[in-house]
């Protein structure tokens, strides 16, 4: 037997170095193969799009992973490559993207590269004239690739294919399909879009939701010349749907990389002629001078640290600033607290040996945290309505449909209440079942070795039960506090953060704003105007310094407290 | 001394005849009544939205009676409107929970079998960094998501702002530091010899890793599966900064229109929604009980 494991444990050893069976070959290849397939086509769409540094790097990481999986050692990198690949991509970068992007001016209107803010303005830079208007479809010549807008004229109906650089030219009505319904299907009016060509022989239509934005700029500088003695003007669609004559009111010099007006502006900011060149502030301005007019769409630029000196010094952010921090804090805590005490309460009155149907008082606690949280959210935000709200009209008796009920949610005080008891609700199942199960794994000798000595219920539980809960629990009860400290869902959903604070110019923040929802406004994802990402990853950054340090040094704490047990 | 004395007869006369109402009370019948109003105020939301759901029209002035009319004109609604397709929202969380779920646990699998039965250098290092970064939440990262999102969608469409595989990526981008520390330790059961046994007959890595690492932990990798589901399937910040068009809404964006436009709130068609929404979930919750208190006590927090 020992020979015979011995003669095996060499076999193992020949058989490590080369794939085992020839499925484990078959299947190296074959996901190898997808995994290049899929890369090899990402480059192709990339290259062709220009993005050459994006198709380098992705190049590489393709060779490291090949080389990877092809190389007979290194076994554990065969493990972690395709979970650290996501880890990377989506934790690290963001991460990293995050610290960098609070030392930008990132925002809505720096969004990108110059490259493609010269774009914008390129394609924005026209003036409608009188003409002839077209209903368009975006095509691509099936011979060459080259993109086309297929014209239908508003007036006539007449069909024409415009090339850029080229004069439209007709389609014979043979030649040429009218699109079945609207692009837009909730429009009213069918007749007009109803009757457009969508594509003609020769060229394939191309959707606009498909498009890269690469796709949508190169058809939104696709200029169809309408007279050939006059270069300035031209046939263009700026929304993908209707195509209009336009004259152009700016001139880009490649070379200094400047514009130069070709029209008066019609308010009065700049005269023909004048030049204009790009800010060290993401912006093209007058003559390059920052405090003068500049042309709307600009790039990101580094700012050092401009965003994290406006929320130390802006006066008007230091007031609802300081208030979001403190409502953050009291929020955070008096949530940890308040759903300790009743989740402990309940853990004790259950946790009784005689007590019948205790799994099914268990079941039904667990319902509130079973429920997902984003509903019962919801569902709160309609108890606590004011005029017909369940809590107003049944609970607390007050006339339905009155404007004078308890302002839950629309005033600032009682919103934050509301805040807290909607979260108790939610909270107080999970300390329910910590705290049981905390309490189980308490020896019973210890409690009865006390009642023994003479100590009362009350004693026994807060000088034995509370000191060893508090053990077990405690760094439970910190990454509840970290929790809450970013518990987006439940400020959110339930009011918006609101209501909101008129007194604070220049931010949208409410009497319930935590600081994470805060930033979710100053980001603009509620909708709002700013969209101030810099400023918002700066947020972002702080907000991460804090709970990271207090869960450190807490974690500290936890270490002391489980030296006395 | 005293209450010992005390405690035993009393253990002594309840086995040998009835207790009377008071004794009762005293003992276990003040748990009971308080037990019940708590069970009152753990269910009334949720009856509240039950009852709701079963109303025809649309008035909340009603629906504070509760149970006083059953209809399920909410719930046949639901399914007939075109602006607000909730049919595909269930299929699109439905897709997007499953994708993830299956995703990141074999991704954090994957990597635990790693850091649970291989020696390498950066081990330790790295299982700490794991953890460490754990603690960043990803509401935190949102710009940059964005950002990152929109960098993408540039080049490819279908993966950028408003795709849902573009969303499920970024779920899997949380997939390392979630599930593996956990994984790690359930992989750490398992005795090695078991491993070299399989070694001697032949085995290679990935065959020890496939059929037998992978089926010895099945019931955890469900527990885990089910319970990023849940997360997932749950997750409102990321899904409605990322998606924008109605048709690829997930549940959590897609009911908030019933009732974020302060106009036309509809409740009746929200409350049959929600309903509808959350009974996989806490069906799947009061399923996995066990499992989630054992969890809970190893310190994961439901996100």
């Amino acid at each position: 037997m020992v020979e015979e494991s011995k003669q095996k444990t060499k076999q193992k050893k020949v058989r490590d170095e080369r794939p085992t069976t020839l499925a484990a070959i078959l299947w190296k290849i074959v996901l190898l193969g997808l995994t290049d397939a899929v890369v090899f086509l990402l480059v192709l769409v990339m290259v062709g799009q220009e993005r050459f540094t994006e198709s380098i790097v992705t190049v590489i990481v393709a060779i490291i992973i090949n080389w990877i999986y092809l190389r007979k050692r290194g076994l554990p990198a065969k493990y972690l490559a395709p979970g650290v690949l996501f880890l990377i991509a989506f934790q690290i970068y963001i991460l990293l993207f995050s610290g960098y992007t609070a030392f930008t001016n990132y925002s809505s209107s720096h969004n990108g590269d110059q490259a493609l803010a010269i774009n914008t303005i390129k394609n924005a830079s026209f003036r409608v004239i009188d003409g002839e208007d077209f209903t368009v479809s975006l095509v691509k010549q099936n011979s060459n690739g080259e993109r086309a807008l297929l014209l239908t004229s508003n007036a006539d109906g007449q069909v024409y294919i415009g090339k850029d650089g080229k004069e439209k030219a007709v389609v014979a009505p043979g030649d040429y399909t009218l699109s079945k319904d609207c692009a837009d299907k909730y429009a009213e009016d069918k007749t007009t879009c109803a009757h457009a060509a969508y594509t003609a022989k020769g060229f394939t239509p191309v959707k606009v939701a498909d498009l890269s934005l690469f796709d949508k700029n190169k058809y939104l500088s696709l200029r169809v010349v309408l007279d050939p003695a006059k270069s300035n003007e031209g046939i263009k669609t700026a929304d993908f749907s209707s195509a209009l004559p336009i004259e152009t009111t700016f001139s880009f010099n490649e070379k200094t990389k400047w514009f130069t007006a070709l029209i008066a502006d019609d308010s009065g900011n700049y005269a023909a002629g004048d030049v204009f060149k790009p800010g060290n502030d993401g912006f093209y301005h007058l003559n390059g001078n920052l405090k003068a007019y500049n042309l709307s769409g600009g790039w990101r630029v580094e700012v050092g640290f401009k965003n994290f000196v406006t929320i130390f010094t802006d006066q008007d952010l230091r007031k609802p600033l300081l208030k979001v921090i403190s409502w953050t804090f009291i929020f955070a805590i008096s949530t940890v607290l308040s759903t300790f005490v009743l989740g402990m309460a309940v853990a004790l009155l259950f946790n009784h040996e005689r007590l019948r149907g205790k799994k099914l008082y268990r079941s039904v606690m667990i319902l509130p945290y079973a429920f997902p949280a984003f509903l019962s959210v919801y569902v709160w935000a309609g108890l606590f309505n004011r005029e017909n709200g369940f809590i107003n009209t049944v609970i607390l008796g007050q006339t339905p449909g009155s404007e004078a009920n308890f302002p839950w949610l629309t005033e600032e005080g009682p919103a934050r209440l509301a805040v807290l008891l909607v979260n108790l609700w939610l909270g107080f199942p999970y300390m329910f079942l910590i705290v049981t199960g905390a309490l189980q794994s308490i020896p019973a000798e210890l409690t009865e070795a006390a009642t023994i000595d003479g100590a009362s219920p009350w004693q026994s539980f807060r000088l034995i039960k509370l000191p060893l809960l508090l053990v077990s629990i405690a760094p439970l009860l910190i990454s509840s506090f970290a929790f809450n400290f970013n518990n987006f869902t439940i400020i959110y959903l339930l009011n918006k953060g609101g209501p909101a604070d008129s007194s604070v110019v220049g931010y949208d923040v409410g009497g319930t704003d935590i600081l994470i929802t805060f930033v979710y406004k100053i980001a603009g994802f509620n909708g709002g105007t700013g969209q101030n990402y810099g400023l918002a990853s700066a947020f972002s950054i702080l907000i991460f310094l804090v709970v990271g340090s207090l869960s450190l040094v807490s974690f500290r704490r936890t270490r002391t407290l489980e030296d006395i047990n | 001394m005293t209450t010992q004395n005390a405690e035993t007869p009393r253990v002594y006369n309840f086995k040998r005849r009835r207790r009377t109402p008071f004794q009762w009370l005293l003992s276990t019948g003040w748990r009971h009544i308080l037990g019940l109003v708590l069970c009152l105020y753990a269910l009334f939301p949720i009856l509240y939205i039950i009852s709701t759901s079963l109303y025809p029209n649309n008035d909340i002035n009603n629906t504070n009676a509760l149970f006083q009319a059953f209809s399920i004109d909410n719930y046949k609604a639901l399914f007939n409107d075109p602006t607000r397709p909730f049919a595909t929202w269930y299929l699109n969380t439905i897709v997007i929970g499953v994708l993830t779920s299956v995703g990141s646990v074999f991704l954090s699998a994957l990597a635990a079998f790693a850091f649970s039965r291989l020696r390498f250098r950066g081990r330790r290092g790295g299982l700490l960094s794991l953890i460490l970064m754990q603690m960043f939440p990803s509401v935190l990262g949102i710009v940059a998501i964005y950002g990152l999102m929109s960098d993408i969608g540039q080049v490819f469409p279908q993966l950028g702002l408003n795709s849902q595989l573009g969303l499920v990526m970024v779920y899997m981008g949380g997939a390392l530091g979630g599930g593996t520390y956990l994984m790690y330790g359930f992989f750490n059961t398992i005795p090695r010899e078991i491993d070299e046994a399989a070694t001697i007959d032949g085995a290679g890595h990935a065959r020890i890793f496939f059929t037998i690492t992978l089926r010895l932990v099945a019931p955890v990798l469900a527990v885990q599966m089910l319970l990023s589901y849940i997360g997932v399937t749950s997750d409102y910040v990321l899904a409605s900064v990322l998606l924008n068009d109605p048709t690829k809404y997930t549940l959590a964006t897609g009911l908030q229109s019933f009732i974020s436009d302060p106009f036309s709130k509809d409740w009746s068609m929200f409350s049959a929604g929600t309903v509808l929404s959350a009974i996989p979930t806490v069906a799947l919750f009061l399923f996995l009980q066990r499992f989630i208190t054992s969890g809970l006590t190893g310190g994961a927090v439901k996100g």
